[in-house]
């Protein structure tokens, strides 16, 4: 058996759309095989066949040799196949241990199941607690129990859909020894990333998917990022340009011990959190998702109100105390993490989208309590002309725009009104590289010309590429925002870990 | 005053057995994600058909079964139309719950005025005749130890057994329990009929046990209280039993009052019940870490797999 998985002329249709067009691939025992391309390539379609989620429209599937149909993720579970989602597929309120039972065939004994998982979680350096509920773990350790969850099948391949877009680098690097480790057993790696350097640094072998098609296989060892990057995209890249000039302006966006309480159980408390923006800066606000984030842009934005004016100042006016729409009259713009639901609805067209932000803001767009259509429409086609956002109909829903293209029109409806602040939670998540770059190039150009820009976001590739000064937020507390160039991505990791003791390690070197 | 202190004491017990069915059916319909509002119409069927059946058979047990199997008939089309065709969980509730009414009303017609059959309580010889605590443990209907044996059934299997993890994992995140491969709509199903079933049984008590005769609307907006009460427990099985009793006690405590003569309009002390139903959802409601802990995250979502 020289193959353990190999897919032949694999098609698959959704309506007129072919998803995979015509994939072959095949796939050694003990081999990390990445699968690389942009949002869209078919990446994910082609794992869900393989695992049994989906049913290829025509081609086949062999394993170990025999051709094989793998009718649900149960039955590609019993040939030895496992799989890690990107969206995990856990259970927020059942224990750790419950959450590795739901995935067991057999009977059900919770006392041998739970000593089974601390072993194999620490013989491959997974720590786990049983009996420790979901909710209350960080995205690492929800991870872990995925892949301990795959191990007690003891599988011959695994599967894992971009498992580093949610780690520190700490973490993802724990990640790639856990992987080495399983590959020297002789269980095959699908590796599903964006990230290419990590690629390189891991995989055995890379398949490149552009518009569900397979466009090369190739050994990453003698590929650069550059030339992977070429590959996957089918021509060069963007890259952001930034003249870095040391021309601040005056504090525009100030916080001033910050406290917020915790909303609720999976909530996250701000401490104290303190940090200026000034003029004609991007600062960026690093961290693992869920340590407080989502609160720190609440608290920024105004949807929910401080205990005191003071802790937030916008232009030298105390605004703690005032909602999204006075903070949007003074000059600020805020673009949420969850672009479909809370940075649009879904089911309005996007002119009325636009109405729905900058009714307060804009004058021409409400008169008297009547809506403008036209004037509403004049900003909505500016948005998508300057953005380059692609649609099927001149007026569409949201809910119709791709990921990308409703990003790049919410982005691009702040931007649009040359806000004095803006706040921007995770601006290119899920977003493809090309509007990825778009997106990040009118955030920096924003903020030359004059304007305070602060960034959350997860993506440390992104941070290093947009902002001039970086914070780490850690369990709801900030770290001082350090000049990007005084940072590392280890040293980021360690402040992400909570390790602010690397306070003084930095002042030591400035010194 | 042994013999008031001990008919107060079985008045409450009869009132709060038709609560306690009708809510840990519901806990478990909520527990799988389903929010069923049409407990108080599943209940009518189940009291029209158990009265009606016990009525044509002279046997309350066979009433009993029918209540049972009316009540899960009822549900079946709520699971039809909410689980298959995907409708609006809360508009369908209500819209069972004013069927089921309907229905009633319409099954019962011939039924009103006559004399029905009734539940006997059981008599155990020596046991039954302990003063107080042998008509109080050892007389009660069968209903009344059945209803308690499924308190504990239901919390025994909900978080003791896999196919209790199961429902509670489809009720989390049914995403989740579809990637796995579990069947959502099967669990949802079974779920539904589960607590349509209870329903049914706590409608028949009414008929059977509580008063055997048919009134047209005698439930009289208990199924309302049933749905307060799996709030109250926190989808908490012996939380249920706790609150059935609790607002038993306040129902008879109501009739009591008006029995001693105290001063307060009767139509104030009948609506006691309610009144202290929304104070204390207001109340549990306010303190949010207790709500979102045990709330099931996808009460009341449609689930349609993605493609």
């Amino acid at each position: 058996m020289e193959y353990l998985l190999e897919a032949l002329h694999v098609i698959k249709v959704f309506g007129t759309l072919k998803v995979n067009d015509d994939v072959t691939l095949k796939v050694k025992p003990g081999e990390i095989h990445a699968f690389l391309g942009e949002n869209g390539a078919g990446k994910s379609t082609l794992v869900k066949m393989i695992y049994g989620a989906l049913q290829p429209t025509s081609g086949e599937f062999r394993w170990m040799g025999k051709s094989v149909t793998i009718p649900s993720p149960a039955a590609a579970r019993k040939l030895g196949i496992g799989m890690v989602f990107q969206h995990f597929s856990l259970f927020d309120a059942l224990t750790v241990a419950e959450n590795i039972a739901l995935a067991m065939p057999g009977a059900f004994d919770m006392k041998k199941l739970s000593e089974r998982i601390t072993r194999v979680s620490r013989d491959y350096g997974l720590p786990l607690q049983p009996t420790a509920v979901v909710a209350d773990l960080s995205v690492g350790e929800r991870q872990r129990i995925e892949i301990v969850r795959c191990l007690l099948q003891e599988p011959k391949l695994l599967i894992m859909d971009e498992p580093t877009a949610v780690l520190t680098p700490q973490e993802a690097d724990q990640l790639f020894v856990t992987l080495a480790r399983l590959a020297g057993e002789g269980c095959a790696v699908i590796y599903i990333s964006h990230r290419l350097e990590e690629v390189k640094r891991l995989c055995h072998n890379v398949t490149i998917l552009r518009h569900g098609k397979v466009v090369a296989n190739v050994d990453p060892a003698k590929e650069t990022a550059a030339s992977l990057a070429r590959l996957m995209v089918g021509g060069d890249i963007h890259v952001v340009k930034s003249a870095r000039e040391d021309q601040r302006g005056a504090t525009r966006l100030k916080l001033d011990h910050l406290k917020l309480p915790a909303d609720g159980p999976f909530s996250v408390e701000l401490k104290n959190v303190s940090l200026e923006v000034k003029a004609g800066e991007v600062v960026a606000v690093a961290g693992v998702a869920g340590n407080g984030q989502s609160e720190l842009f609440d608290a920024v934005s105004g949807e929910r109100s401080l205990a005191s004016a003071a802790m937030l100042a916008i232009d030298g006016r105390p605004m703690g105390h005032d909602g999204v729409n006075a903070r949007r009259n003074v000059g600020a713009a805020f673009v949420p993490e969850e672009r479909l639901g809370h940075g649009a609805v879904p089911g309005f067209t996007l002119s009325q989208n636009v109405v729905l932000t900058r009714h307060s803001s804009d004058e021409a767009l409400v008169k008297s309590g009547m809506v403008s259509s036209g004037g509403a429409a004049g900003v909505s086609q500016r948005v998508i002309k300057d953005f380059d956002v692609r649609k099927g109909k001149p007026d569409p829903e949201a809910r119709s725009l791709s990921g990308g293209n409703l990003q790049k029109f919410v982005v691009g409806r702040e931007l649009d009104r040359k806000p004095g602040v803006l706040v921007i939670n995770q601006p290119t998540w899920g977003v493809d590289a090309g509007a990825a770059a778009t997106v990040r190039q009118a955030i920096v150009d924003l903020a030359r010309q004059g304007s305070a820009v602060l960034v959350i976001s997860q993506d440390l590739d992104e941070i290093f590429e947009i902002a001039d000064r970086i914070a780490v937020i850690s369990r709801g507390e900030l770290s001082e925002a350090y000049p990007a160039s005084d940072l590392s991505s280890e040293k980021i990791g360690l402040l992400m870990a909570g390790a602010h003791e690397l306070k003084e390690t930095l002042h030591a070197a400035r010194a | 005053m042994n013999d008031q202190l001990l008919s107060v004491i079985l008045t409450i017990i009869t009132a709060a057995t038709p609560l306690l069915l009708a809510a840990i059916g519901e806990l478990v319909v909520e527990r799988s994600g389903v929010l069923n509002l049409g407990v108080e119409g599943m209940m009518a069927v189940g009291a029209v058909s158990g009265f009606g059946a016990a009525l044509m058979t002279g046997n309350p047990y066979v009433g009993v079964l029918a209540a049972l199997v009316a009540g899960a008939a009822l549900s079946l089309l709520f699971g039809f139309l909410t689980l298959t065709m995907v409708s609006n969980q809360v508009a369908t509730g209500l819209a069972l719950a004013l069927l089921g009414l309907g229905i009633s009303g319409l099954m019962g017609e011939s039924f009103v005025g006559q004399p029905g059959v009734h539940l006997e309580r059981l008599h155990i010889p020596g046991l039954s005749e302990i003063p107080i605590l042998g008509p109080i443990l050892f007389g009660q209907d069968f209903l009344v130890y059945l209803s308690l044996a499924i308190i504990a059934l239901v919390s025994f299997v909900l978080f003791r057994t896999k196919a209790g993890l199961i429902i509670r994992a489809v009720g989390d995140s049914h995403q989740s329990a579809h990637a796995l491969g579990y069947s959502v709509i099967g669990v949802r199903y079974l779920c539904v009929m589960f607590g349509g079933a209870c329903s049914g049984l706590a409608g028949g008590y009414l008929s059977l046990a509580y008063t055997p005769q048919w009134v047209e609307n005698m439930t009289a907006g208990r199924g309302w209280i049933a749905l307060a009460l799996v709030v109250f427990s926190s989808w908490l099985p012996w939380r249920i039993l706790a609150g059935a009793y609790l607002f038993g006690t306040i129902t008879v405590m109501g009739f009591s009052l008006q029995a001693y003569g105290i001063g307060i309009p009767s139509q104030l002390l009948s609506s006691l019940p309610y009144v202290v139903t929304i104070l204390v959802l207001v109340l549990i409601s306010r303190n949010r870490a207790l709500m979102r802990a045990n709330t099931p995250a996808c009460l009341g979502q449609p689930f349609v797999p993605d493609r």
